[in-house]
């Protein structure tokens, strides 16, 4: 193995079964259902997926994501709208965290 | 492999302008035979079942060179269809009682006798399809008229927009054709085209700027309806999702951007055996410009002519290419991935 992370590999993410087969059916009997139609489309969901993808950078992910995107007919300024909002959501939860170190400052400061 | 310029394939003298050589790349791809695909569904080998299209290529001129084109056309290309090969084709056009002629290039108007066909065509009582490429009817004063001309004959008005913004259709299909067909597009509301109740059709096909499958063809149509008619006041009335076919162009722009083999992995893997029931080639025939006769326009591109004794106009024979098998080859992937894909749209 040269590198942790391989294209190819992507293709072979069912054969996590392999080693667990119960589980894995289970998690892909979910996975199925959790992007089918519900009370959000299919559509909706690959937009959530992809913004999700960017914000646990997993590179599988992205490629699966940005593909399933441009397949349910969104174009890219809507795909990198959806980035922004994963950039936003990671951004404000670092500085969210802003506020827990001012008040442990507060408590240690006279 | 070279990147595609404004020449056409053929012009480029480019490998991949020839049949033989597009046939073999399709090959070597090592995917499973589409037959055998066909055999697993029950459906090999593939049989019409009925002649009710007839679509004919009147030439492969054409004012633009877009970036998929599976008919390699261009202002360079100069193989367009006579007026006696016209004359060949409503002799046959009777013997077939078909009930549709499609007309299709290059773009079709830019042949002398474009008009004078349509014109037979709707004394027959035919229903016309025109798949205009927008641009043509600004291109010049002398097609400025094509929507009254479409609207005199009641010719159904087929035309690619692959997306409503100018970056994307631009991409495909050269600098400034989205804004000249939105003109266009407008040109044919004026008329009443694509108004509800007028009783003139005007349908858009999209098909992917890239090396991805189409959407969700009613999605789509949703938002094609609501962003032109909000940002250009044009309407229309279907939208065609199509798949890009990995013939021609599209096949040389997937080898040159190194797509080419995850594509045609994407196509085999959607194979849907629904599709693969309904693809066009089973209720239509294809004629060339010099009018030989093919199972479909991308067969015709590939040079792959009916499997039947007589494969030009002047033999045409009804039975016989009833009961002909339809040639299949790699590239019919590209109809049967998904929801399917023909020139009316998905086919499921």
């Amino acid at each position: 193995m040269k590198t942790y992370y391989d294209p190819d590999d992507l293709k072979k993410f069912g054969n996590i079964s392999e080693f667990q087969p119960e589980l894995g059916k289970k998690f892909f009997d979910y996975y199925g259902s959790v992007f089918a139609d519900g009370a959000l489309t299919k559509r909706e969901k690959s937009l959530i997926a992809l913004a999700v993808s960017h914000a646990l950078q997993c590179p599988y992910c992205i490629d699966a994501y940005t593909q399933d995107a441009m397949e349910r007919g969104y174009d890219e300024e809507q795909m990198m709208e959806a980035v922004h909002v994963a950039g936003a959501i990671r951004g404000g939860a670092t500085m969210v965290h802003g506020v827990q170190m001012m008040n442990k400052y507060k408590e240690l400061s006279m | 492999m070279a990147v595609l310029t404004h020449k056409s394939l053929a012009a480029q003298d480019h490998e991949l302008s020839e049949s033989d050589k597009q046939l073999k790349l399709l090959q070597e791809a090592g995917l499973t035979p589409f037959q055998d695909k066909l055999s697993d569904s029950d459906l090999f080998p593939l049989k019409p079942i009925n002649l009710d299209i007839f679509q004919i290529n009147i030439g492969k001129m054409c004012n633009q060179v877009c970036k998929h084109c599976h008919v390699d056309a261009g202002p360079d290309r100069k193989e367009i269809m006579k007026r006696e090969t016209m004359l060949e084709c409503l002799e046959a056009i009777d013997k077939s009682n078909c009930s549709t002629v499609d007309l299709t290039g290059g773009a079709p108007e830019m042949n002398p006798d474009f008009r004078w066909f349509v014109e037979q065509l709707s004394s027959k009582g035919k229903h016309i399809i025109v798949r205009c490429n927008l641009t043509i009817i600004v291109a010049n004063k002398k097609y400025n008229d094509l929507p009254e001309f479409y609207k005199k004959h009641k010719i159904e008005v087929v035309s690619s927009l692959p997306y409503f913004s100018s970056a994307k259709t631009d991409a495909q299909r050269g600098d400034g054709v989205f804004e000249q067909s939105i003109r266009a597009l407008q040109m044919l509301n004026a008329v009443g085209y694509g108004i509800e109740g007028s009783g003139l059709t005007l349908n858009l096909v999209y098909n992917p700027s890239g090396a991805f499958l189409p959407p969700d063809q009613s999605e789509l149509a949703g938002t094609f309806h609501t962003k032109l008619k909000d940002r250009y006041d044009v309407v229309f009335n279907n939208l065609f999702a199509i798949t890009n076919i990995p013939i021609s162009r599209y096949l040389q722009y997937l080898v040159a951007s190194g797509n080419y083999n995850e594509y045609m992995e994407k196509l085999v893997n959607a194979y849907n055996p629904v599709a693969a029931s309904n693809v066009m080639c089973r209720t239509t025939l294809s004629i060339g410009w010099d009018g030989f006769i093919y199972d479909c326009d991308f067969n015709q591109m590939l040079d792959l002519k009916v499997a039947a004794k007589g494969q030009h106009l002047r033999d045409f024979n009804a039975t016989e290419l009833q009961e002909r098998t339809i040639i299949v080859n790699q590239h019919c992937y590209g109809c049967t991935a998904g929801a399917g894909s023909s020139c009316g749209g998905t086919t499921t």
